[in-house]
């Protein structure tokens, strides 16, 4: 050994110093760049929701209206589901899901009730994407397959790009991404497809290998429609889009007369739908 | 040398070998590419030399244009067609053939782009 | 060098042809699951990483595990570890490899892997991952070799490898922990999202490998007349001893924090694991077969007869190694998917296919470790006569 033991410590514990300083500075330099790659900026920190700032696109689900208009639900599911042809496998293995309806238990876990009464067991909640402003899928992807729209705060999804690791699947709270178990256009032996009931020619399939998830009608929205399952509501008020930092947006009004809940707001994702229960 | 007698008898076998489909095609241009145009439309997005050197590259740009950077979906061609910045709605829609069109060049070429694992090709008439 | 590794006996031979088998037995079912897709193996929806992301784990901590030779070896000038150092490096070099076949077992789209590179993501825990990985192997493979190879020439290794090996060091801290972040850093799974990961990681790591070296190194005693040196032994069993300890001690304080604090979320998927949720017990049986034979093990190593008798070592170091293989290659990973964020418990059964690709990996890993190890051994005997 040529180097002595007394300068491997004197090293050493410069090193330890450097170890100490270093972790903060990669935490500061880390925090940039997550805030920066998720366009987060607009949001607050702590649990509050909504910041001011830029364009933030959202949900308010008014559940009681689901609950009234019996139905309903399923036509959301069956809009989106078609539109953006997802598959169905009638099996929980190789399932895929955009938008589906939650217990409250479920849906809600941290929110106990006692003498539950049975209407809150029967509501329907509307689940999907949360489209949080602080999104943990976002900083989890090793390529930035998903990402936030510098634009309206979109959960985007580039399915060219997404290698299959699943991280964003393990760090969604919300159980909001599905993955390609296999193939979504395999035929049977007439040549149909078995999982893709009425295939819709303007919008693509995934391929096996890929996770998905709602991206809020973001096709929809660029030409100046609302996302499928909102539409599907029609004038029901059951689903209210849009822009979630304009004071003025039919939004802004019904949050601010409305008491609202977002799911798991410990978690520091800033959702950007929010319950009418 | 060694073995001269081994080596320069087993070096032209391996050289008859590895042109062999070369001689026993020659003469033989095999089969010509040649991709339906559309009948419906007079120009393409780009100059026809354009398309043909990089269409992929171009595709890829579109997407990376349109999904990350918030880029405009529709543009208009030279002469002043407007369209969709998109395989499956722009491309297509006018090459209404994916048998006609693009499997034409990319078998010849032996490429498979795997577009299609995704994006949903027009019906073929036939 | 390398040519070492061509000469064997009959039984070398055979071994290696069985692991061939193996290997091929693997191929053939990856090739499978290349055409189905993932869903040839039993994750699902809710349990979206499974066995190869589980073992993957480990087998980072096995990698790992190499510097507790290293270290006492280079930082200490503990001179009976100066055989079987080059050991450490080398099982390094065998258990990286298996990560990294295991990352890419794990992949829905492997042809895209380059992605990672293509489009760097600082903020992406899995980005670090690839990164620290990739060079940990890179220096294993250039310390190992280099320094074997002037041992072989019996001159004295040259100046430049030195600062490589000693990087080395905290640099196998450094897989570990950065593979405890891909966990640690997960808001929606209470049972991963604690700051002990990384330590609990690195005990366990630092007892899972050097008690497969160990098993190595005694298998060599045994069949290729090579002596690891009798103090090298006893150092290896304290070291061993000692994280093993550490490691339960860790495990125990998992406990205390979910069931003192009494959170639901903390303490469900511990229930899960241990006791059974709501009739779902599939893993019960190998998570408490896992707690006891650790603490059984965990005891005999310190006992001195036990140290003693090589066959009595070579079972109680393989009870360590299964007892954290289950801990830390089955049901951490496993656990943390139970129950699902939404609070639904799916259970997961690898499928045979999955099982099969695994035992390939793990094939491919030893046929490294036997090869690299015939070179070690064959040089030491020229060596030390």
């Amino acid at each position: 050994m040529d180097i002595k033991r007394r300068k491997f410590l004197k090293l050493a514990g410069l090193s330890a110093v450097a170890g100490i300083g270093a972790p903060s500075a990669f935490n500061m330099l880390l925090r940039g760049e997550a805030r920066a790659a998720e366009g987060s900026e607009h949001g607050e920190e702590g649990h509050k929701a909504a910041g001011r700032g830029k364009e933030r696109l959202g949900l308010v689900i008014n559940v009681r209206k689901f609950a009234s208009n019996k139905g309903l639900a399923g036509k959301c599911i069956k809009a989106c589901h078609t539109i953006h042809n997802v598959p169905n496998y009638g099996n929980k293995k190789d399932e895929i899901k955009w938008i589906w309806v939650e217990s409250y238990e479920h849906a809600f876990p941290e929110h106990s009730q006692y003498h539950r009464n049975e209407t809150l067991e029967q509501l329907p909640i509307m689940t999907m994407c949360n489209h949080c402003d602080n999104p943990p899928c976002v900083r989890a992807c090793p390529t930035q397959a998903t990402f936030v729209n510098k634009k309206n705060g979109i959960v985007m999804m580039d399915y060219h790009r997404c290698i299959g690791c699943r991280f964003c699947m393990a760090a969604c709270p919300y159980g909001a991404r599905s993955f390609n178990w296999r193939n979504p256009r395999e035929k049977d032996s007439r040549g149909r497809l078995k999982f893709i009931e009425h295939l819709n020619n303007d919008y693509p399939c995934r391929m096996r290998g890929v996770v998905e998830k709602c991206t809020l009608c973001v096709e929809r929205i660029a030409r100046g429609m609302i996302p499928a399952c909102v539409a599907a509501t029609g004038n029901t008020g059951a689903m209210v889009f849009g822009d979630l930092n304009d004071p003025n947006s039919e939004i802004s009004r019904v949050l601010s007369e409305n008491f609202t809940i977002q799911r798991k707001p410990a978690a520091g994702t800033h959702p950007s739908l929010f319950y009418i229960i | 040398m060694y073995d001269k007698g081994k080596i320069i008898p087993g070096l032209i076998v391996f050289v008859l070998i590895a042109v062999s489909p070369i001689i026993y095609n020659r003469g033989n241009a095999g089969h010509v590419p040649n991709p339906e145009k559309p009948k419906n439309a007079k120009e393409c997005v780009r100059p026809v030399a354009e398309m043909r050197e990089s269409h992929m590259q171009m595709v890829i740009d579109w997407r990376t244009d349109v999904i990350r950077d918030n880029g405009a979906r529709e543009a208009v061609t030279a002469g002043g067609v407007k369209y969709v910045r998109s395989l499956q709605l722009g491309c297509m829609k006018c090459h209404t053939s994916k048998q006609k069109f693009c499997d034409e060049c990319h078998k010849y070429a032996s490429v498979e782009p795997y577009c299609w694992d995704c994006h949903i090709a027009p019906e073929e008439k036939d | 060098m390398i040519d070492k590794a061509l000469k064997g006996d009959a039984r070398y031979w055979i071994w290696l042809t069985f692991l061939l088998g193996i290997m091929t037995l693997g191929g053939f079912s990856y090739v499978q699951q290349f055409h189905y897709g993932l869903g040839y193996t039993g994750m699902s929806r809710d349990v979206s990483w499974g066995l190869y992301i589980a073992q993957f784990t480990f087998f980072v901590g096995v990698a790992a595990g190499g510097v507790m030779l290293v270290l006492p070896y280079y930082l200490h000038d503990f001179k009976a570890f100066g055989r079987i150092t080059v050991l450490g490096e080398f099982m390094a070099i065998a258990a990286v490899s298996m990560c990294l076949m295991f990352i890419l077992a794990d992949l829905g789209q492997p042809m895209r892997v380059l992605n990672v590179i293509l489009h760097p993501t600082p903020h992406s825990m899995l980005f670090w991952d690839m990164i620290v990985l990739n060079v940990y192997l890179l220096l294993n493979i250039l310390c190992g070799w280099v320094i074997l190879n002037s041992e072989a020439k019996e001159v004295p290794p040259p100046k430049w490898i030195k600062p490589l090996v000693y990087l080395s060091i905290p640099w196998a801290v450094s897989i570990h922990t950065v593979t405890a972040f891909l966990y640690a850093g997960l808001p929606g799974r209470h049972f991963l999202l604690t700051a002990i990961m990384a330590p609990r990681f690195l005990a366990s790591a630092f007892a899972a490998g050097p008690a497969l070296l160990l098993i190595c190194a005694m298998v060599m005693k045994k069949f290729a007349n090579y002596d690891p040196g009798k103090k090298a032994v006893d150092k290896l069993c304290t070291i061993i001893s000692y994280a093993a300890l550490t490691n339960l001690f860790f495990i125990g304080l998992e406990f205390f924090t979910a069931y003192y604090s009494n959170i639901p979320g903390h303490m469900r998927t511990l229930d899960y694991l241990f006791w059974g949720l709501e009739g779902h017990n599939n893993l019960v049986p190998f998570m408490r077969f896992s707690m006891i034979l650790g603490i059984i093990s965990a005891i005999l190593i310190m006992i001195p007869a036990v140290r003693k008798n090589d066959r009595a070592l070579v079972a109680t170091c393989a009870g360590i190694f299964i007892s954290l293989l289950i801990d830390k290659g089955v049901g951490l990973v496993l656990g943390g998917f139970v129950p699902s964020p939404l609070e639904y418990i799916t259970e997961y059964v690898p499928t045979f296919g999955e099982i099969m690709i695994t035992a390939g990996i793990w094939a491919t890993g030893f046929f490294i470790l036997t090869l690299l190890y015939k070179v070690a051994i064959t040089v030491d005997r020229q060596v030390h006569g």
